[in-house]
This record gives C-alpha cells, structure tokens and sequence, in this order.
C-alpha cells in the first residue's frame, strides 16, 4: 500500500508539472503584450519595458518557463496587478468556499445517487426503476446553472425557505451550511443521476457474479449480500468516477457561485477574466488545477484502499 | 435413512417462447453417509436441480409439483428465510468456479467469520475454528491465509478454501457442482480425494454434479443419470457401469475417451442434440437419439419406478 501510495503521489507530480508547462504554453501563445495590457493603453513605453524587466519577460522563453515552474512550486505565483497582492494569497483567501461547495455538491451526489442506484438494481424493472431511470437521465441533462436558477426562484424567492445570495456570516457555521445548501444543490444534482445509473449498471453486474451466488449458498443474509458482498465492489467505478466529476463541479462551481453572489475561485477567475488580470486567472486555474489531480490521487488511493486486487497489482 | 429425497419434481421456467420445462417427474434419494453423482451433458438440468434444492432459483422458474424432503422440512414449501438458515449450515455447496467463488474485496478470514455468524462462538474461537478448516484441506500456512484476499491464491488453492468454507458448519449434505471441472487433471485427483475424506470424517452426504464419467466412477456410491431434465436411470454405480440398462447411459459410458483403447481418430458421440425443452415429445424424450428406438416411443413417455437399479425405457423390463 506504501509503495502503491508513493507511485500514485510521484504520478501526480509529474501531472502538475505537465499541467504547468500546458498553462505557461497557453498563456505565452496568447496574442498581445502581458505589460501594455497590464498597464492600459496611457502608460509609456519605458514603464512598459519596466515592468516586462519585472515580471522577467525580457529573458528568454525556456528561462520565463524555469522561473515560472520553481516559483509555483514554491508556492509563489506572481502578484495580481490591479492590487499587486500575491495571487497564491489571494487565491487561497477564496479556496475554503470553494471547497465547502464542491464537498456539499458531493455530500448531494453521493448521498442520493448511490441509495438510488443500489435501490433501483435490486428492484430492477419495477416502477421505482423508470421512475428514477428518468429522474436521473433528467438530472443530468439540465446544466448547473438552470437548476441553480430554478431553485433560487422557488426556495428562496417564492417559498422563502432558505437565502438567497452570499455564504453566510463568518464564523456562523450554521448561517454558512443554510446559505450552502442551494449552490452545492445546483453542483451536485446532475451527479446524483450519473452515479445513480453508474451504481445500477456495476450493481448489476456484480449481483450476477459467482461469488455472490456463493456467499446465497453460504446463507448469507440478503442484506449482507447486497451491501458488503456486491456494493463494496459495485462502488470502486463510482469512486473513480467522482474524481473526475470533481473537475466538472469545479466548473459548475463558477456558475453556482455568480449566480448565488458567493464567494469563490469561480468567481475570483470570473472578475479576473473580466478585468483582464491575468496573473490572476493563471494562478487560479494552475490552483484547480492542482485540486483537480490532488482529488483524483485521492479517489486513487481510496480504490486502493477498497480493492486488495488494485492494491497488489500497482 | 434418506438426507434427501427428491419426489416427482417438476420445473419450469416463464420464457418468451413459452414455459420451459427443466426438470420433469425427477425423482432420487441422497441416503446418509454414502456420495451419489449426477451426470449428465450440458443442458440437462443438473443446474436447475442444484437450484430449486438450495431455493435460488431465478425470478421466473418455479417449483410445479413435487417435494424435496430434507430431514422434516418440505425444501419447496419453505419460505426464503427458512431456506436462508438451513442453506451454509444444513445443506452445504461448493460450485464449479474456483476463480470467480470467492468475494475479491473481502479477505478469506473475514468471509469465513462471516460464514460462522449463526454460531455463539466469540471472535477469536471462530478464526481458530476457520485455521482449523484451512488446515484440513491442506492450505499451507493457514494462519496468514486469513489475512490474505483470493486473488493471491491459485486456482487449486481457492477451490479448496471454498470446500473449507462449504464444510465450515459441518452441514449434513454438502452439494458439489462440478468442484473439479475447471482444474487440471493432478488437481483434480487431490481434490477428489480430499472430498473423500472431509466427507468421512465429517459423515455428511454428497450430491456430486459432474459430467465426468471417471470422476463419478472414483467417488460416487450411487449414480443418477439425467437427460433432458429427466432421471433416465439410476442405480449403485456398480449397477450402472457394468450393466448399463438405458440406451442413453449405454451410449453415454461408450463416449467416456477413458475407455478408448489404442489411438482413433474418431472419438465417438451420440448423434442429435437435446431436444428444446419447450416442446417436448409426446412419448421419451430421447427417442429421437436412440439407436433401440421402436414404434411405442414416439406415442408413450417411459416411466420409472421406486426403488433399486432403474432406467426409464420401454426397452427395459424393471
């Protein structure tokens, strides 16, 4: 598990570093002058030599790309240029709402998608099934920000039940979970219906399987088969499966939180873009970036975790 | 006395051709103590049988008719949790699929503890209890084997862990469906051989399914040769391989490679296939394969009586 462990973490870090060397190509190739556009269109060319001496784009091309790499790596990413404050602090100033949207989007997902899933194979075919088949196929049509949209209208404007805008007041760890519930609702919907059909497919599956036809000879109790038996394997895929639908709600998230005035990276990387801070938008997206793939080493490590036959064979 | 006796068992099952009659008028006993084979091709219901005795038939098959005696109970009046507690613990089995039997995510310790949850033994008196069964069908180390999952294991090895897992309760029937079909042949004589004697030492009876005419031979006491879906004869196995008395026992003993003597190039068979068991003949139902087949059969269907060495033919006098 150790040596399973640091070959997944050793995996990741060679991600991050491709992913950095994909954003620097990316924001290198973009047309125009970083400086002038830093600066706007009165600045003078010598303050405009002066900062691109500053921010090193004078130096050769595979020298910006060094700086930029060690200087990530330690953790500096530049300073955003309409404050001039260091973009990793800004960035992590935003990261905890964030996080608390993409986990409750989870928390939504999982907590109804696998129950459904489980639900529906065990009672395949029957009314239940349909019902949920189109619940879920639904759910996962409709974008994020149409249901956000929706359940804006209908819970917080007409009914009143819950807030409509911000994450709640600082410190009130109740005011926050209330002001989350909606957003990480609107994240996390389509997910229920994507690991309730997954769950239903690889139940299926595993139900058939010998061993659990030996473990009904065995007398095993029905709830024991279906929940220890052939759930623990039925969810490896949906473990895997979340990692990377971590990389879409990170995406939903912007949505979530423009439309419910939340702070966020989402909405960091929004404003950046609009005001053309590109040190900004680099840092935040290098930041999901590098989430992203922690998350998934995560999943990873879990399927390793739940699955000895993964486990010994990496 | 009888483990088990199988009466007149009739099953079908809902297709979208029509109901599939799977096993028709099967009637046997296991007597106690002694070990009785099952043979018989592809198709002919010893799947179906081993199902509606354990109660894990598929959704759309169904008892018709007929009993299933074990001890006092009525098997095909039973309901599921009635049937849930004596399967494990009364009436043990052990299927044909080493690789896939055990359950990959959960270590052989812990699916053995799990097996043991009707006993009041504490914890620790289970695992040395589950050492004790590895120990008796040869698994090397067996203390370390219970912390270890079934894919570091070999084939050999998991089929004799799941024999260990069926024995575990020390059930009074244990049903093996062709445990040794998927090993090799030196595999396959240790593993005869160990049933023989876990089946001594525990004193249970055996329903041993196979297709495999030498096999039965070196295990079995008494031998039930099914066709169809149907008891085409049974007997001692004595009975039944030096006095074969149905046409298809006749030709199915002659098909048996083992009794080839000198190189051929043509191994023998019995010509025709199964017949599709939605549409079963008027009369027997291997009428069509036999090669002793007169007017009578197409229009009757043969019988078979109690008791003794019986075939179900026309041909034959009981």
């Amino acid at each position: 598990m150790l040596y399973y462990s640091l070959k997944r973490l050793g995996l990741a870090v060679a991600i991050v570093s491709v992913a950095m060397l994909l954003l620097f190509t990316m924001i290198y190739l973009i047309p125009g002058d970083p400086a002038a556009v830093a600066l706007g269109p009165r600045a003078t060319e010598a303050m405009r030599e002066a900062l691109r001496i500053k921010m090193g784009l004078d130096q050769p091309v595979w020298i910006q790309f060094w700086n930029f790499f060690v200087n990530a790596w330690q953790g500096d990413l530049g300073n955003e240029v309409l404050s001039d404050r260091p973009v990793a602090k800004v960035v992590m100033e935003q990261l905890p709402a964030t996080l608390a949207l993409i986990a409750g989007g989870m928390v939504w997902s999982v907590a109804l998608g696998i129950p459904l899933g489980c639900w529906t194979a065990v009672k395949r075919g029957g009314m239940a099934d349909r019902i949920v088949g189109v619940f879920s196929v639904a759910v996962i049509a409709v974008p994020s920000f149409v249901v956000a949209i929706y359940a804006l209208l209908i819970f917080a404007v007409t009914l009143r039940w819950l807030p409509a805008i911000g994450a709640g007041e600082p410190g009130d760890l109740g005011d926050q979970l209330v002001h989350l519930i909606l957003p990480s609702l609107a994240v996390g919907i389509g997910w229920v219906g994507y690991i309730a059909r997954l769950v239903r497919a690889s139940m299926l599956e595993v139900l058939e399987a010998s061993h659990i036809r030996t473990a009904r000879a065995f007398g095993l109790p029905d709830r024991q088969v279906t929940y220890r038996y052939a759930l623990t394997i039925a969810i490896l895929p949906t473990v895997t499966l979340l990692g990377v639908g971590i990389g879409q709600m990170l995406s939903s998230a912007v949505f979530a939180e423009i439309v419910f005035a939340r702070p966020g990276v989402g909405k960091l990387v929004y404003d950046a873009i609009l005001t053309r801070n590109y040190p900004l938008v680099t840092g935040a997206v290098l930041v999901t970036t590098v989430l992203f793939i922690l998350i998934n080493l995560i999943a990873d490590l879990v399927v390793g975790y739940l699955d000895p036959r993964v486990r010994s064979r990496l | 006395m009888n483990v088990l006796e199988i009466q007149d068992l009739n099953v079908t099952f809902a297709t979208e051709g029509g109901p599939l009659h799977a096993l028709r008028n099967v009637s046997f006993d296991v007597p106690e103590h002694r070990i009785v084979g099952v043979v018989g091709e592809s198709g002919c219901g010893k799947s179906t049988l081993i199902n509606a005795i354990l109660g894990l038939l598929a959704d759309n098959g169904q008892v018709d008719s007929g009993r299933i005696l074990f001890g006092d109970h009525d098997l095909t009046r039973l309901g599921p949790l009635e049937m849930q507690s004596l399967r494990g613990l009364r009436i043990s089995t052990v299927f044909q699929d080493p690789m896939g039997a055990l359950n990959p995510v959960i270590s052989v310790g812990r699916q053995m503890l799990h097996i043991q949850y009707r006993s009041d033994l504490g914890r620790s008196e289970k695992n040395a209890r589950s050492v004790k069964m590895l120990r008796r069908v040869r698994i090397p180390d067996p203390e370390s084997a219970l912390d270890r999952y079934p894919h570091e294991f070999s084939g050999g090895m998991k089929q004799r862990i799941a024999i260990a897992m069926a024995l575990m309760m020390e059930p009074a029937l244990l049903i093996a469906d062709e445990p040794t079909t998927a090993l090799d042949a030196t595999l396959e004589v240790a593993t005869i051989e160990l049933l023989q004697d876990l089946q001594a030492q525990i004193g249970c009876s055996v329903l041993f399914i196979s297709h495999h005419l030498g096999v039965i031979a070196e295990l079995c006491d008494d031998v039930v040769v099914m066709y169809a879906g149907e008891v085409v004869e049974r007997g001692t196995t004595r009975e039944l391989f030096h006095d074969p008395r149905h046409p298809y026992t006749e030709r199915l003993l002659r098909c048996d490679p083992a009794g080839q003597s000198g190189r051929t190039r043509h191994l023998p068979t019995i010509p025709g296939e199964v017949p599709d068991l939605r549409v079963r003949p008027a009369g027997c139902i291997f009428a069509a394969r036999c090669h002793r087949y007169e007017g009578i059969c197409d229009t009757v269907p043969p019988e078979v009586g109690a008791g003794g060495h019986r075939a179900r033919c026309h041909r034959v006098t009981p």
